[in-house]
């Protein structure tokens, strides 16, 4: 177990962070040849900062659009980032500040990832317009993170496992050492499930987080008539 | 109204948002004509599909995920979280699901995902993928014709996507194939040849000009004038050609020429550029875009003028806004005081802001007005130095010239407002049952205005909007002469005597 799950999470970090990386720069080299933000939009960079900054973390388009949605999005997504942060404990070996501050989240965080994702699950089959979008990879992305935090939950308030050696785990890993993983089946379907998270994150609509800050409606500054915006493919055509 | 051939939308209460059950396959069969070879030709494109034409169309594909980032990333970052689906007024109307913004590009996102992703290519049912073939592209054809560009789904998206440049990429494909739409290309055709969309050519021009002087000599005893090609002059009017030939798009010309008159500034319309549209944009195609943008360039050059103001239009005001420096620039051969284009309303408020012309407003009485905002102003351009100030400028001006002026419901105003129905290249007769029932969600804010409030008359600012709504307005028990354009209202109150 302990050497299959070596492999795997090295294997399934350099596919995430690799495709990442690969989908990042493909998304910054592709030019936006024209203005088009959604007006009105920000005049100047910061302002452009702080509506990125809106929609990141407080979803303002969708608050916009659809409140209960945004509830439901919101319970997943805060209940998400406190648990992800919280999860840092097991690969640093001193507790940083904001792991530390986070801590006592981390039973309700789970409970509002779980809750959020069953919300959002039920939604998508429950209400005619979103069913009709809805594809079989946008129902088993749901079921594969609602099992993750499922299996999780479990062992924090149920079952639990040997913490400490799943630290060391870890840590090993990143000082490129194996050390022994708690022999417990529990365990080992998390950890299964979060490889395999971590492998179609790059090729799945969990783009979004990365895509969000390249998305040219909301990227834009509205100064068109002030500054000329000119693509490189565009410049060439006055070439002619 | 006689009776249409089809059912119309019954107007709900627009505070209610009333969204309406799916209705699978209700529009399937709605589609403007096929361009033929003498509309393709022209502009470059195969005159009809052959051999092969899969291959190209992915291949063309390919080439604009290269070149737009926004296409590229929208295909990738939809969560389908459905906070578009009851966005569209193209669905409000007709309730079919394929007119949900997020089903309408999944058209395009299938295509995209067998051919340039990973998953599509291993597993095309599990991430809903298909193979490019007649059926996929008839349906792109029909439902890629069935949204106006409006950018309304553009406002809720949490990831920003804007179906629009979907729909413009689909279309710049089936254009590049030998799939195109004739209503667009047959127009843009006529800009190249003849100068406008209506192909007005230069004579017919002319003598449109001298009679509406003659009627502005007659009503007002003023000699206003309305020059042409005149070599000098400080300003060059761009308008819609519509402006040149039907109500109430003229009565607004009209007023264009009594704010210059009253002003004092000398300005002139060009033959060349006798055309603000650009439906270049609504094909998708740059190229296209560019070439009708430069004849303005040659215009201002030849002419020799100092400044380029737009007249209303709603989608010309976009690529004049927002892309016309990218297009035709750059315009350091004009006054650097003046932002390069104005437009016409930004010229009149800021007279009506330093008193440069005086409004009576008892020119307009026993009107009471409400505004429609036009989606290509209100979401793709702006007017002033501020944010927003395409929504003030046009109220500060319809205010200052008529006695009352009432709004509609919030969500259907600024930036939430609904397109008229007949936006980006849907302005044809065969889609006429689209258009009126595409036209409901604005019916239902202005009916309630009417109904609660005495709603009188509604302003446009927007050629194809007063065109949509003169037409649709009687298949919903309105009067035609309903929809009125902003300087025609200036026209009205402007006092012209005492200027000179
Ligand atoms: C910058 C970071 C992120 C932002 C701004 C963001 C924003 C959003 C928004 C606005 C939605 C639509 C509302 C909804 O359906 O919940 C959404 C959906 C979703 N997000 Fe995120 N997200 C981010 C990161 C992530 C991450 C890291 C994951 C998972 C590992 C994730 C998983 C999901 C899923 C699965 C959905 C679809 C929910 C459904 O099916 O209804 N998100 N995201
Ligand atoms: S609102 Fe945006 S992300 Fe959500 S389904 Fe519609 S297009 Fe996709
Ligand atoms: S751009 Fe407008 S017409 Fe097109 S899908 Fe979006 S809301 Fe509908």
């Amino acid at each position: 177990m302990t050497i299959f799950f070596a492999i795997l999470f090295s294997v399934s970090t350099l596919v995430l962070v690799a495709g990442l990386a690969m989908k990042i720069a493909q998304y910054a080299r592709t030019p936006a040849p024209l203005k088009i933000p959604t007006t009105p939009a920000p005049l100047t960079t910061g302002g452009v900062a702080l509506r990125l900054g809106r929609e990141a973390l407080l979803f303002e388009s969708l608050f916009r659009g659809n409140k209960l949605l945004w509830l439901f999005a919101m319970v997943f997504h805060l209940g998400l980032a406190v648990v992800l942060i919280r999860h840092a404990r097991y690969f640093e070996s001193s507790v940083g500040p904001l792991v530390a501050l986070v801590q006592p989240l981390a039973q309700p965080a789970g409970l509002a990832m779980v809750a959020g994702l069953a919300l959002l699950l039920l939604r998508r089959l429950v209400i005619e317009r979103v069913r009709y979008v809805t594809g079989p990879s946008d129902i088993l992305m749901l079921v594969l993170l609602l099992a993750i935090g499922v299996t999780g939950m479990a062992m924090k308030c149920l079952i639990h496992t040997d913490i400490v050696m799943v630290k060391a785990f870890f840590t090993g890993l990143t000082a490129l050492e194996l050390r022994p993983l708690p022999n417990d089946p529990l365990l080992g379907l998390h950890l299964l499930l979060v490889c395999l998270l971590m492998i179609v994150f790059p090729f799945s609509k969990l783009l979004h987080a990365p895509g969000l800050f390249f998305s040219p409606t909301r990227n834009q500054t509205d100064n068109p008539r002030e500054v000329r915006h000119l693509a490189p493919w565009a410049a060439r055509l006055e070439e002619k | 109204m006689a009776a249409a051939p089809f059912d119309i939308p019954v107007l709900g209460d627009p505070a209610e948002h009333p969204v309406p059950a799916l209705k699978p396959g209700a529009m399937a069969a709605s589609k403007p004509y096929v361009a033929a070879e003498a509309h393709q030709q022209p502009l470059g494109f195969p005159g009809e599909l052959t051999e092969g034409w899969e291959k190209r169309a992915i291949d063309h594909m390919g080439s604009l995920l290269s070149k737009y980032r926004s296409l590229r990333v929208f295909m990738d970052i939809c969560v389908k979280c459905g906070a578009c689906t009851d966005k569209c007024h193209y669905f409000l109307g007709t309730g079919d699901p394929k007119n949900m913004p997020v089903a309408r590009a999944d058209l395009f996102r299938s295509v995209y995902r067998r051919y340039f992703t990973p998953s599509g290519k291993i597993a095309p049912g599990l991430v809903g993928a298909r193979d490019m073939t007649k059926d996929v592209l008839d349906e792109w054809f029909n439902y890629f014709h069935q949204c106006s560009q409006c950018r309304r789904c553009s406002v809720f998206c949490p990831q920003g996507i804007d179906t629009a440049e979907i729909s413009m990429a689909a279309r710049d494909i089936m254009d590049s194939i030998g799939q195109g739409q004739k209503y667009c290309n047959e127009i843009i055709g006529k800009v190249h040849k003849i100068g406008n969309n209506l192909g007005l050519p230069a004579p017919a021009l002319l003598d449109t000009l001298e009679g509406l002087e003659e009627d502005i000599l007659d009503e007002t005893g003023v000699p206003v004038k309305l020059p042409i090609d005149e070599q000098g002059a400080e300003v060059l009017l761009v308008t819609p050609s519509a402006d040149f030939f039907a109500e109430p798009h003229v009565l607004g010309l009209i007023g264009y020429a009594k704010v210059f008159h009253a002003a004092g500034v000398s300005w002139t319309l060009s033959t060349k550029a006798s055309e603000a549209g650009n439906f270049g944009m609504f094909i998708g195609n740059y190229d296209q875009m560019r070439k009708i943008s430069m004849r303005i360039r040659e215009a201002a050059r030849e002419l020799g003028v100092k400044r380029i103001i737009f007249g209303e239009c709603g989608h010309a005001w976009r690529v004049a806004y927002s892309f016309l420096n990218t297009l035709a620039g750059p315009w350091d051969f004009l006054d650097p005081r003046y932002p390069v284009p104005q437009h016409i309303l930004e010229f009149t408020s800021d007279l009506i802001a330093r008193k440069g012309i005086k409004l009576d407003k008892s020119g307009n009485d026993g009107m009471v007005l409400t505004v429609h905002d036009s989606c290509n102003v209100a979401r793709g351009a702006r007017m002033g130095d501020k944010p927003g100030g395409q929504f003030t400028i046009p109220r500060a001006v319809i205010a200052a010239s008529v006695p009352k002026l009432v709004d509609m419901h919030p969500d259907t105003i600024c930036d939430k407002t609904f397109c008229c129905g007949g936006g980006g290249g849907l302005l044809t007769d065969e889609l006429i049952e689209l258009r009126v029932k595409g036209a409901s969600p604005r019916m239902e804010a202005l009916k309630d205005v009417v109904d609660k409030q005495g709603v009188t008359h509604m302003a446009a600012m927007c050629a194809i909007c007063k065109a949509q709504f003169t037409k649709v307005l009687p298949y919903y028990d309105f009067d035609r002469e309903m929809v009125v354009s902003v300087h025609q209202l200036v026209s009205n109150a402007i006092v012209l005597g005492d200027n000179d």
